[in-house]
């Protein structure tokens, strides 16, 4: 199988950058996406049942490109954490933004992920890709070995590695600056995250009184007691009106802003993620520097040819990594931007027609009589 | 009050018109005096007991008359008050156990003394005008009138007759007011012809009218006449009523004249509800009509007079004389008040017991009554204060009437009041908050215009407790004010500057504000002195005991009263639907307020936490835009943050506003659910007191029934006048039911009236400041907006 996608170098014969998920399935605790994507060709759709597992047999393939010269020096597209069907505080936790309402804003994320990866240059020619978005039948269900980039060996080294000193200056800032915004993002994610579940819970609040003044709905004839029930039956849909524009203004915030942090943060997740891998092959043609240095002749050639070897590798992840985080500049700061003018946007629009609203209910108010 | 006071003298002139017809009319009246001294000399025991009643009264106005006219000009704002505690022996020595008209003496002469002081002193006039607040135009209306009507009473019904003279007489020498000296021996002449002759009047009277309550006065008849004594104590509540109705009534007259039709067509009902009165009482209501407001007070007098010895007239009567005499004669009246009471106390103590005894025990109304009587006897020359609380059962018990103008009267009610400038006083423990208690008013029973005291809280609360007291036990609903709160006081006082302790401050602040608003715009408790003074007065006598009223006791108490109410309900066969079903209503909109409060109150609580919550947002926003290396997307999100500041602060102002609006709205609304509760069950009290007295009726005949079979006249007499007792009261009782259901009832409607107009002016309140803020945040999203798109 990995003889195959090695193989086929060609790109998609799908549009990268208008991929859509546009259902989801729950069955149980697996959710089932259907991804949507057209034909380069022009006419027709490609459309695919996809689970999570699929999406990270599609990761690993990625992560798994070893004779992809330069492959570590990529900031790989990063897949959200795997959600269980349902939403609890516990999902929220772990998946932040992406726990909330009837998985929209998962489906966003996942979307964004194929997204970036159809229209990444280096990983849009591995044919792993064009299986998932193309291929009827599930690619692959079976566990994929894991490889230089798990996860779990990586926290264990990172902190002896991740302080090691650059020997570019480039990246050392990089890599600092990395560290800064990885950090503040993920705060700014989480306080955000807060204000949305607040919101959340003042729209359900509003629900509940806005329910609760029904029940004082009196029967009766009694002029007096037509008007209080009146009163209270119009009090409820002002109620009800600031519950829909909370809701509407927690649902802009997660659709737009909120995505658009996790993403970020995600992002630049993954940057740190390809800057440490660049600092381990450092560390390791450092090494190979200095064992090529001290070691004795007859080992000296092949110590010199490792270094060699190591030196190419290296010299190609920087050359990578650096187009890349060039490439991660542009489009995280259009995606940020993205989501702060669609966020603006969004909620001026709620604003207005929450105040609209508010005006014709507090007209009914004045013109009502005792 | 200048003007009032500057309208005051005019009407005199018009009052000694009147006596001129006085004099005119002296001699007819002179041969109605005769008739009565007929019938006094043909009535067959002129006993021990009249000659007594004819000598105490004498020595009475003798002494009255030493009254000096230097204490008036000198000290005039204790002159009144001294000269009501004078009144009230005086009344106590016609053996007239009443204290309504105790009450009723008491207004009359305070108003007609001020009123003639007007003539000869101007400014202690004015002194008098303060005093007695707005009450001067009614008083000069009184003074005019009761000469008139009592005249009117006079040619009406031959019980009066006397009394009548006497005024006459004492005007005409009042008018030359230098000869007071020589005139003085006069009245007393005339009240002694008095007594006898309305003693006497009692007997025939009595035995014309075929009723259960002429019974028990004839009964006594062949006894001797010093059974008198008796009847009338049970008389007393045949006439509480009217008497306080009618002498509350001139108090309040000032702000609202319409309120003299009420009264007439409740003199009128009176009138078939108890045939004995009506025999003085129908012309004379009918005279009222064409007479003005004041005319009432007189009216009451002849009503009670062929009962109650006619005495009530009498006191008034004297007390005109008296005023006017008053100013030549010289003596301390101090004096003489103490010795009065000295002599009467006891006297007054055994009717009072009487009373008491024969009342039950269960009739909050009675009991206080006594109590107001017994603190004046006991301390007579007091301060202006005592004197006004006397006056207030009085008025409790007519509000009834008032209500029924009260849809007229609303446009006249302006009172507004605010509480501001909450301020500790003092350290520690014994620290309290202060607030500024500012009134602005165009009514004119107040001093000035605008106005402002410094109260503490617990002045609010002795407010409510004064007020719930009298006015409690009639059925009124009176506002609760905001319950003591030892947490979040001992916060305060503990000094913490935080944002709990500041909420707390202005969450009371504004209960303080809303629940004296309430107050004022209740149009019966406006109109008590105490409200007034609460209101007007510098400093006011520190409120004791209020910490009975702290958080949980009061909580207790509320439940305390549900309860009784539930248990009651369950004895109670509810004969009124309305009541029934209203009771029901209330129960469950306490729980739905209660409800509906709970969820306000965690609505308020996500509001802080999304304003928190967005502050941290700022915060992390800040520093994202402070790492970012991009130009523009820092500078965007360095606005962002401010954005999102100012959002917070939006935040937190939602917060108070549905704190304020609604939480507080309703929390005040679940109190006041209490205390309509409270009314229900006091309502509940009238009604078992009743009941109970049927009871006792109906055993007292099972009595009467075996005495008969047995045979024993002497005890059965006995047996009779008890009954005749026991109807009187369940009469009575039984009227105390439906004018507290009537004010029940009306009370409710107005709350209701009232909740619904607080609810809608409070909504739309809210809806404008979230219509505010709602464009507040359309104006930060689009001063966004370019920065935002600026970013690439």
């Amino acid at each position: 199988m990995m003889e195959e996608v090695k193989e086929v170098t060609s790109a998609l014969s799908v549009h990268g950058h208008n991929i859509k998920i546009t259902d989801v399935v729950k069955d149980g605790d697996v959710l089932t996406f259907v991804i949507v994507s057209q034909k380069l060709s022009g006419t027709g759709e490609y459309h695919v049942d996809r689970t999570w597992d699929d999406f990270e047999w599609l990761q690993q393939h990625l992560f798994s490109q070893e004779d992809v010269p330069g492959i570590q020096g990529v900031i790989f597209p990063p897949l959200p954490a795997k959600a269980n069907g349902n939403t609890s505080a516990k999902v929220i936790k772990q998946l932040g933004v992406l726990g909330l309402g009837e998985w929209q804003p998962y489906v966003k994320a996942l979307e964004t992920f194929l997204q970036l990866v159809a229209t990444h240059k280096i990983l849009n020619k591995n044919k792993a890709v064009e299986v998932f978005l193309t291929s009827s039948d599930a690619p692959g269900r079976q566990k994929v070995k894991k490889n230089i980039f798990n996860r779990l060996s990586q926290a264990v080294e990172e902190m002896r590695k991740e302080g090691h000193k650059d020997v570019d200056e480039f990246f050392q800032t990089e890599r600092d600056h990395n560290l800064v915004l990885t950090g503040c993002t993920k705060t700014a994610a989480e306080k955000f995250l807060d204000m949305v579940l607040t919101e959340q819970k003042i729209a359900v609040a509003c629900g509940h009184f806005s329910a609760a003044l029904h029940l004082c709905v009196e029967p009766g004839e009694d002029p007096d007691k037509k008007a209080f029930s009146r009163l209270c039956v119009q009090i409820s849909e002002v109620f009800n009106s600031m519950k829909k524009n909370m809701t509407s203004v927690a649902e802009n915030n997660v659709n737009t802003l909120g995505l658009g942090l996790d993403q970020e943060s995600r992002y630049q997740e993954a940057e740190k993620e390809m800057l440490f891998r660049r600092t381990c092959k450092l560390v390791e043609l450092e090494n190979a520097t200095r064992n090529a240095e001290k070691a004795k002749p007859v080992k000296k050639e092949a110590m010199e040819e490792l270094k060699t070897a190591t030196k190419t590798e290296f010299q190609e992840i920087c050359r990578v990594a650096k187009q890349e985080i060039k490439q991660f500049q542009g489009v995280r700061v259009k995606m940020l931007q993205q989501a702060l003018v669609q966020w603006c946007e969004r909620q001026l629009l709620t604003a207005k027609e929450s105040a609209d609203q508010f005006n014709q209910h507090l007209q009914a108010f004045r013109e009502m009589t005792q | 009050m200048a003007t009032s006071s500057e309208r005051s003298p005019p009407p005199f002139p018009d009052s000694e018109d009147q006596d001129v017809l006085d004099t005119e009319d002296v001699a007819g009246r002179d041969s109605d005096e005769d008739d009565g001294g007929d019938l006094f000399m043909g009535s067959s025991n002129p006993t021990l007991a009249e000659v007594e009643t004819l000598l105490e009264p004498a020595r009475q106005p003798s002494d009255l008359l030493m009254n000096p006219p230097s204490d008036l000009m000198s000290d005039p704002l204790i002159e009144p008050i001294s000269s009501q505690t004078e009144n009230k022996p005086a009344s106590e020595a016609v053996n007239e156990p009443s204290d309504d008209f105790v009450d009723l003496t008491n207004n009359i002469s305070a108003t007609t003394e001020s009123a003639v002081a007007e003539i000869p002193l101007d400014e202690p006039s004015d002194d008098f005008v303060d005093i007695l607040g707005s009450e001067t135009e009614a008083q000069r209306e009184e003074v005019v009138v009761t000469d008139v009507t009592v005249e009117a009473a006079a040619d009406k019904s031959e019980v009066t007759s006397g009394v009548t003279d006497s005024p006459g007489d004492g005007k005409i020498r009042s008018d030359a007011e230098e000869e007071a000296q020589e005139t003085s021996a006069a009245p007393i002449i005339d009240l002694g012809a008095d007594l006898p002759a309305s003693n006497t009047q009692q007997l025939p009277v009595s035995d014309k009218i075929a009723d259960p309550l002429v019974d028990l006065l004839g009964d006594p008849s062949p006894a001797p006449a010093a059974d008198a004594k008796k009847p009338s104590g049970a008389t007393i509540d045949l006439f509480e009523d009217e008497g306080s109705d009618l002498f509350g009534e001139p108090r309040q007259t000032k702000s609202a004249k319409q309120q003299q039709k009420s009264l007439f067509g409740e003199a009128d009902e009176d009138l078939f509800g108890e045939p004995l009165g009506a025999v003085s009482k129908k012309p004379v209501s009918k005279e009222q009509k064409e007479k003005s407001v004041t005319t009432k007070a007189a009216a009451a007098v002849p009503a009670g007079g062929p009962l109650l010895d006619s005495s009530p007239a009498e006191p008034a009567d004297i007390f005109t004389e008296e005023a006017v005499t008053t100013t030549p004669s010289v003596s301390n009246t101090s004096t003489v008040n103490s010795k009065t009471n000295g002599v009467h106390s006891e006297e007054e103590a055994d009717i009072f017991s009487e009373a008491t005894v024969e009342l039950s025990l269960d009739s909050p109304r009675t009991e206080r009554k006594n109590d107001v009587t017994a603190k004046p006897s006991a301390s007579a020359p007091t301060s202006l204060s005592a004197a006004a609380s006397q006056a207030k059962p009085q008025s409790a018990a007519l509000e009834e009437l008032e209500e029924e103008e009260e849809a007229e009267l609303d446009d006249k009610f302006e009172v507004l009041v605010s509480v501001k400038d909450p301020e500790k006083i003092g350290d520690g423990m014994n620290a309290y908050m202060a607030y500024k208690v500012s009134t602005q008013t165009t009514l004119p029973m107040f001093r000035n215009k605008t106005f402002t005291v410094r109260r503490r809280f617990s002045d609010f609360l002795g407010l409510y407790e004064k007020l719930s007291e009298k006015h409690g036990p009639n059925g009124f609903i009176v506002p609760p004010p905001p319950e003591k709160s030892i947490l979040g006081m001992t916060k305060v006082k503990v000094g913490k500057e935080d944002s709990s302790s500041a909420d707390f401050v202005e969450r009371r602040r504004g209960a303080l504000e809303r629940y004296l608003q309430r107050v004022v715009n209740h149009p019966s408790l406006i109109q008590d002195p105490d409200v007034r003074e609460f209101l007007e007065r510098e400093d006011l006598p520190r409120a004791v005991s209020t910490q009975a009223l702290s958080g949980a006791g009061f909580l207790k108490m509320i439940n305390k009263a549900t309860d009784a109410v539930s248990k009651m309900t369950i004895k109670m066969n509810e004969s009124d639907v309305w009541f029934e079903e209203k009771l029901q209503e209330v129960e469950s909109a306490d729980q739905q307020f209660r409800k509906l409060h709970a969820l306000v109150e965690s609505l308020v609580i996500h509001r802080k936490e999304l304003s928190l919550n967005t502050a941290s947002f700022a915060k992390s926003t800040a520093m994202l835009g402070s790492a970012e290396d991009n130009t523009a997307l820092s500078r965007a999100l360095s606005q962002l943050a401010e954005v999102e500041d100012k959002m917070e602060q939006l935040h937190q102002d939602q917060a108070a506003n549905d704190t304020f609006s609604f939480a507080e709205l309703i929390a005040d609304y679940i109190r006041l659910l209490g205390a309509v509760r409270g009314s229900f069950d006091h309502r509940m009290k009238v009604w078992q007191r009743w009941q109970d007295a049927q009871a006792m009726l109906q055993k007292k005949r099972e009595t009467e029934a075996k005495l008969l079979w047995a045979n024993k006249p002497d005890k059965l007499q006995l047996a009779k006048e008890e009954i005749a007792e026991w109807e009187a009261k369940v009469t009575q009782y039984e009227r105390d039911f439906e004018r507290v259901s009537a004010t029940v009832r009306k009370e409710v409607v107005r709350f209701e009236k009232e909740k619904t107009k607080n609810f809608k002016r409070q909504i739309i309140k809210y809806l404008e400041s979230l219509l505010q803020s709602q464009q507040q945040l359309i104006k930060y999203w689009e001063a966004f907006l370019p920065e935002a798109k600026a970013i690439a």
